[in-house]
């Protein structure tokens, strides 16, 4: 058997809910199985650290091929929000937390939550703009140093 | 696949470490489990915990994932990695005698 992973280094650069569920649930998996993990939100990932936005990640239901759905009729309004309600119901079924609840919950696994100074420099966010659970805003350089010998994932 | 001996008993698991027949698991042997998963003492929120799985387990044949546990066993999420650092549900089940609880979440 191969030597177990032992750290994760995960990278969040998208704002849309199926850009970031997978994202979380890698690196709360990480924590389950005892994987060190830090997550680093860049870009428009930043949205899920964000005060004001965390509560309000859509599906993209333009250029999503996945969805089956024809471009024009994904571009009128309202449908994304009506795709998000509508697979938010079925993740409450299932027990997927809400994206909010969600990073509470990592955060409480003991994962290590950046945010990526390139990006707050780019969209004029301080700290105090992000939920309490971000432990830093950090550089590209100090994300090397922190995911040393082990694993990054780009989502 | 491995024999282990356990408080005098000698037990089957899997190749994870995981009990094979979580019959054969007594209490008694809770506390040699836990030391060889790096947890030297079990203390009163740690035998909440592996009581918990124990029952979940009978009740529903399978152990419950961190979530379940954080929402349902009285022990929030920031305190199960601190009683059980390499895992809570799966260091759980280990010591509890359990298969290794299946979930994404």
């Amino acid at each position: 058997m191969s030597d177990p992973i032992q750290k994760v280094s995960i990278i969040v650069s998208k704002g849309s809910l199926e850009g970031v569920y997978p994202a979380l649930i890698m690196a709360n998996g990480a924590r389950a199985e005892g994987i060190e993990a830090n997550l680093f939100f860049t870009f428009f990932g930043l949205d899920v650290v964000h005060r004001s936005t965390i509560d309000h990640i859509k599906v993209a239901t333009v250029g999503n091929p996945g969805l089956h759905l024809a471009t024009m009729a994904g571009g009128l309004p309202g449908v994304s929000s009506v795709m998000t309600h509508y697979l938010e119901k079925k993740m409450e079924k299932l027990d997927i937390p809400p994206i909010h609840e969600f990073v509470e919950m990592i955060a409480d696994t003991g994962a290590g939550i950046y945010a990526c100074k390139a990006s707050t420099d780019l969209f004029e966010l301080a700290k105090d703009d992000l939920i309490e659970q971000v432990m830093d805003i950090i550089t590209v350089g100090e994300f090397y140093a922190m995911a040393a010998g082990g694993e990054i994932i780009f989502t | 696949m491995p024999i282990a001996n356990y408080a005098g008993t000698a037990v089957t698991l899997n190749d994870e470490g995981f009990f094979e027949d979580p019959s054969q698991w007594t209490e008694a042997m809770a506390p040699e489990i836990a030391r060889a998963q790096g947890v030297d003492e079990l203390t009163e929120p740690h035998w909440q915990v592996i009581k918990f799985m124990r029952t979940e387990y009978t009740e529903k044949g399978t152990g419950p994932t961190v979530r379940v546990l954080g929402k349902t066993s009285g022990v929030s999420v920031k305190e199960l990695y601190q009683l059980f650092p390499k895992g809570p549900a799966k260091m759980a089940a280990k010591i509890a005698g359990i298969p290794k609880p299946r979930g994404c979440i």
